[in-house]
This record gives C-alpha cells, sequence and structure tokens, in this order.
C-alpha cells in the first residue's frame, strides 16, 4: 500500500497550512463567502442543507486500519459519530464546523490522507475495481497505475481549472466492477500477446446526459499511460464548453466534435508530451510498484470453513452472498456489508470502522478497501478465518448477508443532507430494503442492482441500476422516475424510463410489483432480472409498473 | 398583470455551524423560523435581502424562502424548506435535535 515520501507529506502539510489561514480569514470577514468558496472547494469543504460537509477522498477505495481508524476519530470527534462512504469511494463527515476543518485536515494528514480535488473542476479522486489486488480474475493490480495518476493530477498546475470536474478509473480485470465506462476516462489493463498495457475510454458519465465512454485506444502500451492521459485532459482543457455548465463535460465535447477529431488531436498531443515525460513517468512507476507488492499469504486450511458451511445455515447463506473469488484458493475476498436493512445505505459509526480496521489488521494483512457500492472489503481474508470473522461482523451489526441483491441499493444522500437534491432518496432506500426483508424474498431474487439518486445529477448511479429510480420536485412535491435495464458492468448499458413518475407513497409498492412480477417472468433462478428485462424487453416490465395502463389498454 | 408576492422570509446557513438561520425583523439571526421577519411587500424584501446579504461573516447564502402564515407563524409551503428546519430524515440530528 502507498506510503508517502517527504515530498508528500510537505506538499500536504503546505496546503493544509495554507487553507487554515484562509479559514481565519474567512472567519475574521476578511475573505467574503465568494472570494472563500473556490477556496474551500479545492479541499473538499461543501456547504450542504444543515452544515458543512467535509468530503475525504479514499484514493482507489484502499485503506489500512490505521487510516480507517482515524476516520473514525474523525467521526467521533467532529462529526456526529458516524461517517458517509460514498459511490466515488469516499467518505463524507456531514456535520463539521468551519472552524474545527483545519483540525480534522491535520489528523488525516498523520495517516496520508487528504481531501483536495474531491470537488471544484479538477481531476477527483482516482477510483479502482474494490477488489483489485485480490481478484480471481485479474490480469494486474490496477492501484500502482491509480497512485500514478493521483500523483500526477494532484495540483497538477495545468488541470485545476478545467471546464468541468474530471472522474478517472481504472481497472485490471475483464469483468467491470469499476463503473469504467461511466468515467470522463477508463483504463483498463489488458494482454495483448502476453505484453500488458491499457485499453483507453473516454467520455462516459451519468447526470443529465448519461452516456457510456467511448474507446480511443484498444491497446495504449505501458511506458505511454501518462504522456496519453496528459494528452487528452488538454484537449479537452482546450475543446471543452466553457459557456454552458450543462455541456462541459468531455463527453458532450467528444458527442460535439465526434469521435475521430478527437482521437486525432489527442494522438496530435501525444506525440508532443510523450517526449516531453522523457520516460520519468516509468520511474515513479516503478517506485510505486513495490508499494503494492502482495501480502505474505500463509497457508490457509480449508477444513474448517468448510465444516462451517455444511453445519450453519446462517454462515452458509452470508458466504454464499459476500464472499467472492480470491486468487488464492485458501483465501476469500469478504465484503462487508452497509446495508443493514432500513440503514442508511454507506453509513458507518466509529464503532463500527472500528471493528472493520481491527478484523483488517488481525486478519486481514491490515487492507481495506472502499467500494463505489457503499460496500467495505477485507480483500484478502484466509479461508479459516471466516467463521470467526462473521461472528465478529455480526456483533457489530455488520453481518448482513445481502451483497448484490436487492436491499443492496446504492443511494446519494439526497434532498436529506444534499443542496442539489430535488427529492429524498436515503428514505426510499430504508422502506424497500425493509420491505423485501420482510418478505424474506431477497435470495430468492437474486442479482439485482437497484441505484437511487435525488436529483437528475445521478450520484446515486440509477442510469446503471437495473432498477434506477430518480427523485424529482414534481410541483412542490416529490416523485420517482422508474429506469430500468441499467448495467455497470461490461456489459454497460443506460437504463430507459419506464414511464411516469411515482409519489413518494406509490414508489415502494410499485418497486414490489416490479420485482416480484420478475419472478413470474423469469425462465428460471438462474435468470437475473436484467438478463430477462433484454430477453423480454419493458414492455411486461412497464404492465407491472403501471397495471392501470394494461387494463385500460384491455 | 405581474404576479402577486408572495410572503416570504430571508434565510441562510450561519457561517461557523453551516446551521439554518432566518434573519429577524430586530436584525438578529435566529434559529427558530418562527421568529422570522415575515415580508409581505417585494419592495421591503428586496432590501431586507440585500442588508442580509452583506452580512458575510455571520451567514452564507441569502436568499428569500417564500411561507404561508398559520396563526400569524410563518411555515414552509415547500419540502426542501420543511427539511431545512426541520433536519434529515434518516437520524434524529440538525434542528429537530436542538428543540
Amino acid at each position: 500500500m502507498y506510503r508517502y515520501n517527504d515530498f508528500d507529506r510537505a506538499f500536504l502539510a503546505e496546503r493544509n497550512r495554507q487553507f487554515r489561514t484562509q479559514v481565519e480569514r474567512r472567519i475574521q470577514g476578511a475573505l467574503t463567502e465568494d472570494e472563500f468558496r473556490p477556496l474551500r472547494l479545492m479541499n473538499g469543504v461543501y456547504l450542504q442543507l444543515h452544515a458543512y460537509m467535509l468530503r475525504v477522498a479514499i484514493p482507489y477505495g484502499t485503506l489500512r486500519s490505521a487510516q480507517m481508524r482515524q476516520l473514525a476519530l474523525l467521526a467521533e470527534k467532529w462529526d456526529k459519530g458516524y461517517g458517509h462512504f460514498t459511490t466515488r469511494q469516499n467518505i463524507q463527515y456531514n456535520w463539521p464546523k468551519l472552524n474545527e476543518i483545519p483540525d480534522m485536515l491535520e489528523a488525516l494528514a498523520e495517516v496520508d490522507l487528504h481531501s483536495i480535488q474531491t470537488s471544484g473542476n479538477t481531476i477527483r479522486n482516482v477510483t479502482a475495481d474494490h477488489f483489485a489486488g485480490a481478484a480471481a480474475d485479474e490480469i494486474a493490480d490496477p492501484r500502482p497505475v491509480a497512485e500514478l495518476i493521483r500523483q500526477w493530477s494532484t495540483d497538477h498546475p495545468e488541470f485545476q481549472f478545467l471546464p468541468r470536474k474530471f472522474k478517472i478509473a481504472v481497472s485490471g480485470a475483464p469483468n467491470d466492477r469499476a463503473v469504467l465506462k461511466s468515467h470522463d476516462i477508463a483504463v483498463e489493463i489488458v494482454e495483448r500477446d502476453g505484453e500488458q498495457g491499457y485499453r483507453i475510454f473516454v467520455g462516459g458519465g451519468l447526470g443529465r446526459t448519461p452516456m457510456l465512454a467511448r474507446e480511443v485506444r484498444a491497446f495504449l502500451p505501458r511506458a505511454d499511460l501518462l504522456p496519453y492521459l496528459e494528452a487528452i485532459v488538454s484537449v479537452y482543457n482546450q475543446l471543452g464548453r466553457r459557456d454552458n455548465k450543462f455541456k462541459a463535460r468531455i463527453k458532450i465535447t467528444l458527442h460535439e466534435n465526434g469521435l475521430e477529431t478527437i482521437r486525432d488531436r489527442i494522438e496530435e498531443r501525444f506525440t508532443v508530451y510523450k517526449a516531453q515525460f522523457g520516460g520519468i513517468d516509468q520511474q515513479v512507476l516503478a517506485e510505486i510498484e513495490t508499494h503494492f507488492a502482495p501480502p505474505a499469504f500463509r497457508d490457509a486450511s480449508t477444513g474448517t470453513f468448510e465444516a462451517a458451511y455444511g453445519n450453519d445455515p446462517v454462515f452458509r447463506s452470508w458466504v454464499d452472498t459476500n464472499i467472492a473469488a480470491h486468487r488464492r484458493a485458501d483465501h476469500a475476498i469478504v465484503s462487508i456489508s452497509l446495508k443493514a436493512h432500513g440503514k442508511t445505505p454507506g453509513d458507518a459509526s466509529a464503532a463500527q470502522m472500528r471493528v472493520m480496521a481491527d478484523l483488517a489488521e488481525t486478519w486481514g494483512y491490515d487492507e481495506l478497501r472502499i467500494s463505489h457500492e457503499q460496500n467495505v472489503i477485507l480483500p484478502h481474508v484466509p479461508k479459516d478465518v471466516l467463521p470467526q470473522l462473521y461472528q465478529a461482523l455480526k456483533t457489530a451489526g455488520l453481518g448482513t448477508a445481502n451483497i448484490g441483491l436487492v436491499s443492496d441499493i446504492i443511494a446519494c444522500p439526497g434532498m436529506d443532507y444534499c443542496t442539489l437534491a430535488t427529492a429524498r432518496s436515503i428514505p426510499i432506500a430504508q422502506q424497500i430494503a425493509t420491505r423485501f426483508d420482510q418478505l424474506k424474498l431477497e435470495h430468492e431474487i437474486g442479482d439485482l442492482k437497484i441505484k437511487i439518486s435525488g436529483c437528475i445529477n445521478a450520484c446515486g448511479h440509477h442510469h446503471v441500476g437495473h432498477i434506477g429510480i430518480l427523485g424529482l420536485d414534481r410541483a412542490g412535491v416529490e416523485n420517482y422516475q422508474v429506469t430500468l435495464g441499467g448495467d455497470g458492468t461490461q456489459t454497460a448499458s443506460i437504463g430507459t424510463r419506464a414511464g411516469p413518475g411515482f409519489s413518494a407513497d406509490e414508489i415502494v409498492p410499485a418497486i414490489e410489483r416490479l420485482v416480484l412480477g420478475y419472478l413470474d417472468l423469469r425462465e428460471g433462478p438462474e435468470e437475473t432480472f436484467l438478463a430477462a428485462y433484454r430477453r423480454l424487453g419493458a414492455a411486461p416490465f412497464k404492465a407491472l409498473l403501471y397495471p392501470e395502463a394494461r387494463e385500460k389498454a384491455a | 398583470m405581474p404576479r402577486q408576492f408572495t410572503p416570504k422570509v430571508v434565510t441562510a446557513n450561519a457561517l461557523l455551524e453551516g446551521d439554518v438561520i432566518y434573519l429577524t425583523a430586530d436584525d438578529r439571526w435566529s434559529r427558530d423560523l418562527a421568529e422570522a421577519e415575515v415580508l409581505t411587500d417585494e419592495a421591503v424584501a428586496d432590501l431586507r435581502l440585500l442588508d442580509a446579504s452583506s452580512r458575510h461573516a455571520e451567514a452564507v447564502g441569502a436568499y428569500l424562502a417564500d411561507v404561508r402564515l398559520k396563526a400569524g407563524v410563518p411555515q414552509p409551503t415547500h419540502f426542501r424548506e420543511e427539511f431545512r428546519r426541520t433536519g434529515p430524515s434518516n437520524y434524529f440530528h440538525g434542528k429537530q435535535a436542538a428543540r
């Protein structure tokens, strides 16, 4: 795992010192809000509905236990005892006071964390596959490259005032767990003739104009990555529209100029930058790679695990949903659900953060990951400790067996916290999860991704939910639109709007009709909701959502 | 005919806590909507908003929010303002806890 060197520490200390004096000047009245706002946003400080919010980057979702414990400390000391893990592998604190935020940033710096570029029109936190370094299907660990991109993009002098925010994701596996195609740039590690390189996508994004990223290079040699990324961002910096906020993302630049034009311009800039970089980036990458050497895995016997799996149905159910295949047969990847039924998706208390940190330190080689699906992952767990681990998680309220199921819902903070929101998301997620828990059907329903956003900006990824829910304000009343057939994986697709929206009272029964109706439509338990939707088309699913329309048509 | 001016209050967030605040008739910032000065004249409302916006060492993002009067006490007309004066619905935090 990457550890800061003297340069990183000095840079961060200086940034924090600057921000502390900026906050002081704001409080003294020497800076107006208009002057201060861009400064606080550069440091991840938002003003939300009820309070300030501090967004802390968790680069490529990777944490060690000491960092998780510090996140717990922040939650306890400067917030109300919890933190909210987001869909961009960040953590947000909802209740800090402005004059205390500099202290929070200093506490974060002690464990190599910061909130720089978690807002503003800059390159944001670089995200990655949350199974990075552990997954059985991985070609290479994407994190060294993600760290290289983090270092390159942090305080990059040319890219502090881009036309709009800019998001980069990296994955090293054919199964896309990082929603690559919803990013401004996606880097996929691929192999060709035994050589590793990168497949590069540009121009993805959700929001009001959802678009899937398009391939600009099928195979980029390893040594060319940073100059090529620099070329992409510089072309965008020049061509991206600054006259209209809604047309400023690179997806629109690509759409308006055409893939060929953009690709030609990127290649043209690339030849210039390639010469300028001169290989220094590869030296840095080689150094970074030493930080990401896999842990010294111990051999684990699988006997106790198999016995518990055979004898204990509750443990078995948790294993079946929350465990993924590790690159070693005697280890497992454990997903810890932050989606206990009826609770806020992505929230963890300080006590829970400490439990997860302790478990990672004791049994998991000191490693944790945060997923864009708002869960926590222990990437390396020897199978012989899984029964004990499960008991410890259960005691801490972290034993929910629902990864990938109907109650594992992504939800943005919505109008419970966010100033941009047009409706609430969290209560809808809570009600859906509670309802399906009552029905005791979620394991039978199987793989189903529900994603909820409280406004058109789509932080809740509703466009790529198998079922997406978008909260809107319709004439002063909360209203929820449903999209169907979205997919955020390697078979990505943008969901299609099913029809008129539902009131806050109607949306949960509508989702229940839809999901229960799917059980009748599917060919068997192995046909997922998405597969059934793709086979049958929208019509039978719309009929489930809008039975009145069906009756009228009959 | 121009649209009739509906009653409003000046609201903002407190500089230090970010807490929702309302401008009172005697130029204080109150945490309680009931204490807010209700503005029924558009010209006066614009002036009060200008005054409030200039107090940048106390408040952030002042704007005029619609209210309706119930027994003489201002009430929010939109759910967003209702949430602002109450707090989030997933935890008993924010204003609802301070009462």
